[in-house]
């Protein structure tokens, strides 16, 4: 079918101001953070389940693949039409239908904004703790799809903990429901948990419930410098062995150091190596002896200066450190390949060293930030491609990278998932069998390939391919 | 003269986006429309794809460079500082340089060579004509011309009977070794507002600055920035460049955010632009601060039952870190008992002409202060720029809410004991 019938079909579906095949709309919908570029061929705007599961069904009609789109923020590519079809967003979807502050629940729609959620049951003195750093604009939808993490997910775990029951468009436009509002719930497959994380490939979320918490009484941050790397990451591995899960561990090492120096209130010194900030909370008369605790365990490990913030203001200051770091990147090269890796949390020091060793080995700058705590290294590779033979020389330090993280029993992705940046080094983690497994649900589920094709995993055959 | 810069010209900044769509969480169109071409992001893709030729100026993608309030906000929180609004001002002079002049910069325009006009509002004044429509005849052809399908329900105020100009010599003498001061009023003082106008000169005199008011001082230019009429910017900051240039003044006092942004900010970007012109602009928030004005208020006895104000960020204040000021201001008068409201530095909806074009979307942004003017419990909602006071106005009125939107030098003549 040509495109302009496939266009009046869509209108008839989600209405004509709903559905653009216009250039300038298939621009703006061909790219998300990792900044490839793939045109689709219509944009599509629905505004409820009954409006997905048809533009699904005529995709499947016609052939023609479908993504799924929320903020288009995510940094593996999950939502591009790497080949064209109809961009399906989900925007519009925004309405927190319910908050339930006697089941402790939420039920939301997948264009709300993480943020947004967070806010008004703060206000209800509840809470949802997963906080991905672009929480005041990736959407729950996004969040799902993803698994998004956070800093908070140290003591809090990630969106998979906080997803009770979803409503989902099949790839085949059925709508089924997984889950419900309770926190028991063995009836059946659990279908929620194969959503969440699945990268807009096995369904479209089009309900979420959430689990939420009471709100914390108080938090109390601390920043602590370091002589040396290894300190820092001893630390760490001390602290979470010492039986204390702070709400965040963050870590900066030397190269992000030198990066913001000067660029924010705080001092830090030429000889300051690493940084770790550390929040803990809870009732507030146990967080100053919480952090006391916290001190003694890490002032063996070489500490340059301790600072806790006593006020609001200066807990800002110190998280100022760490939400500079990402736009200082760029002065250091101009290409950037940031990897979310995870290894189990007593291994971060052997991480550190092992990049340390790689970034040396092969002359290439190698910024290291993010969730210690968890064991999520977000790993900054800081080249120049237009250098000669940097193209290679940037994949092979990739494998080296992702091969050192799974041999300490990591992952290759801790929460930006696979998508089309990673799907390269899917066979690292996963054995064939695995990956098959897999792949055997997608192709049971999705039998046209229709619902975003050609994630996570490498074409087996062009025939596969839409 | 001075020259606009080009859409070529942001080709580097342009090129800065890293799609990272950090600009979602604060563009006030996006947020209403929930769509990519209505957000910074998206923008900023379709200049790219103009720039390399990849789409023509089609009529969807006019309907999305349409859709921006050059509010400035994404540009505050981008981390790559991208200047979206600067390059939404190229995009908009492209289309007019391929495809004429839009509607509304048409009207600029036509009232330009109007005579009866021009006896009546400065050149640049003639953007207010539009809300004024109700004072012409209803048979009048000004209403063919100047229809605006679509804002029957917005509430303006009426002009005033006598403008700035009629009210206050162009020279008020100060004292001996005091600054002398230029005071650029700005369209909506000059005509609407002029006893904030007045207010304005009457402080700056009791501080013993002298002031200068030249009387052919014309529009910012910020709403025929907003509607692509680049030569008309051209024009007007020539004049103001002008009318201020020889003369002997410290500073250029402005009480207006739009028009701060403009004869300051703005004209900073313009190729030919004299510093000496726009290093001297000000606001008068900081000004007073500056000059010990806080000081002598805070030296009067507080009144035993203030009134609850609350206060709203101009964009074109907000992104140049003016913040603090008014609010000290506020809290320096004895009679004012200040609160701060949720999502206070959250965008109005005016945006030049942009509720002209967008009358729907601009009263769905402003109706996003609505929670924070209520919950604030403020009697009085006070800014410092006489457009988002008749935006704000427009909003609480469809509102119903009890609250009155004011500029802060009004509060100062209302409420101020002799």
């Amino acid at each position: 079918m040509d495109i302009t019938a496939v266009v009046k079909r869509l209108e008839a579906i989600v209405g004509a101001d709903n559905v653009s095949a216009a250039k300038s709309d298939r621009i703006t919908h061909s790219y998300d953070a990792t900044q490839q570029k793939h045109l689709p061929d219509v944009v599509v705007y629905a505004a409820s389940v009954n409006e997905v599961a048809q533009v699904v069904q005529l995709a499947n009609e016609v052939e023609m693949p479908v993504l799924p789109r929320g903020a288009g923020s995510g940094f593996t590519g999950g939502s591009l039409p790497v080949y064209g079809g109809i961009v399906l967003v989900l925007s519009r979807m925004d309405r927190i239908l319910d908050i339930d502050t006697e089941n402790l629940t939420a039920e939301v729609e997948p264009g709300v904004v993480t943020a947004t959620l967070q806010r008004e049951v703060e206000r209800l003195g509840l809470f949802y703790p997963p906080d991905p750093a672009s929480k005041e604009f990736c959407t729950l939808g996004g969040n799902v799809a993803e698994c998004a993490g956070g800093p908070r997910c140290v003591k809090y775990g990630v969106t998979r903990d906080y997803i009770l029951g979803l409503e989902v468009v099949t790839p085949t436009g059925d709508i089924i429901t997984t889950g419900g509002k309770t926190l028991k719930n063995v009836a059946g497959y659990d279908l929620t948990r194969l959503f969440v994380g699945s990268e807009g490939t096995l369904g479209i979320v089009t309900k979420i419930i959430v689990k939420l918490l009471p709100k914390p009484a108080a938090k109390k941050t601390m920043l602590v410098l370091f002589k040396t790397i290894d300190g820092a990451a001893r630390s760490v591995s001390a602290i979470i062995g010492a039986k204390i899960i702070p709400t965040t561990l963050e870590f900066l090492d030397g190269a992000t150091i030198d990066c913001i120096r000067g660029k924010s209130s705080i001092d830090l010194p030429e000889n300051c190596r690493a940084a770790l900030i550390v929040e803990v909370d809870g009732d507030e008369d146990l967080l100053d002896r919480q952090m006391a605790r916290i001190r003694e365990i890490i002032e063996p490990s070489g500490t340059l200066a301790v600072k806790v913030a006593a006020t609001d203001d200066e807990s800002e200051q110190i998280w100022q450190v760490r939400r500079i770091v990402s736009p200082s990147l760029k002065q250091i090269s101009p290409d950037k390949f940031n990897e979310d890796i995870v290894v189990p949390r007593s291994k971060v020091p052997d991480m550190i060293r092992e990049l340390e060793k790689i970034s040396s080995e092969y002359g290439v700058s190698i910024v290291n930030f993010g969730h210690a705590g968890d064991g999520n290294i977000h790993v900054n590779i800081m080249v120049d491609l237009k250098e000669e033979g940097m193209k290679e020389k940037v994949e092979i330090v990739l494998d080296r990278v992702f091969g050192a993280a799974v041999a300490l029993r990591g992952s290759i992705s801790g929460e930006h998932g696979i998508g089309t940046a990673k799907m390269n080094y899917l066979h690292m983690e996963l054995d064939a069998a695995t990956i098959d497994y897999m792949r055997r649900i997608k192709t049971a589920l999705d039998p046209k390939n229709i619902l975003n094709p050609g994630k996570i995993f490498l074409e087996k055959s062009s025939g596969e391919s839409a | 003269m001075v020259r606009n810069k080009t859409l070529k010209d942001f080709e580097e900044v342009i090129r800065k986006c890293v799609k990272c769509g950090v600009c979602q969480a604060h563009c006030p169109p996006y947020l209403v429309k929930k769509r990519e071409g209505a957000v910074a992001r998206g923008k900023i893709a379709l200049a790219a794809a103009v720039l390399d030729g990849e789409t023509g100026i089609e009529k969807r993608l006019q309907e999305d460079i349409s859709l921006c309030l050059m509010c400035g906000s994404c540009v505050k929180k981008c981390p790559n500082k991208v200047p979206t609004d600067g390059i939404i001002g190229a995009m908009r002079r492209e289309i007019t340089d391929r495809n004429g002049l839009p509607v509304m910069a048409k009207l600029l325009a036509g009232t330009i060579g109007s005579a009866r006009m021009k006896n009546t509002l400065s050149k640049g004044a003639a953007f207010l004509r539009p809300l004024w429509s109700r004072k012409i005849p209803q048979s009048s052809g000004l209403h063919l011309r100047f229809g605006l399908p679509g804002m029957e329900n917005r509430t303006v105020p009426e002009p005033a009977f006598s403008n700035l100009f009629d009210r206050v010599p162009e020279f008020s003498e100060g004292q001996p070794g005091r600054p002398v001061v230029g005071f650029f009023a700005g369209c909506s003082i000059t005509y609407i507002y002029p006893e904030i106008g007045e207010m304005m000169v009457d402080i700056l005199v009791r501080m013993g600055c002298s002031v200068f008011l030249p009387k052919n001082q014309g529009c910012c230019g910020i709403p025929a920035l907003s509607s692509g009429h680049g030569k008309l910017v051209e024009e007007l900051a020539d004049n103001n460049i002008e009318v201020f240039a020889g003369k002997k003044v410290d500073w250029i006092v402005t009480a207006c955010g739009s028009c701060n942004g403009g004869i300051g900010e703005y004209y900073r970007t313009l190729e030919g632009a004299d510093r000496s012109f726009t290093d001297k602009v000000v606001d008068f928030s900081v000004f007073l601060e500056k000059e010990g004005f806080l000081e002598k208020l805070l030296e009067q006895k507080r009144t035993a039952d203030p009134v609850k104000v609350t206060y709203h960020d101009p964009c074109h204040l907000k992104t140049q870190g003016i913040t603090r000021e008014p609010r000290d201001l506020l809290r320096a008068l004895p009679y004012v008992d200040f609160v701060e409201m949720e999502d206070a530095d959250a965008c109005c909806g005016l945006g030049g002409t942009f509720s002209l074009y967008h009358y729907d979307v601009s009263k769905a942004v402003g109706a996003r202060k609505l929670r924070g003017l209520e919950e604030s419990g403020a009697e009085y909602v006070a800014t410092t720029c006489p457009g988002c006071v008749m935006q704000l106005q427009d909003t609480i009125n469809h509102a119903g809410l009890k609250v009155r939107a004011v500029h802060i030098l009004e509060l100062l003549l209302r409420m101020a004991p002799d």
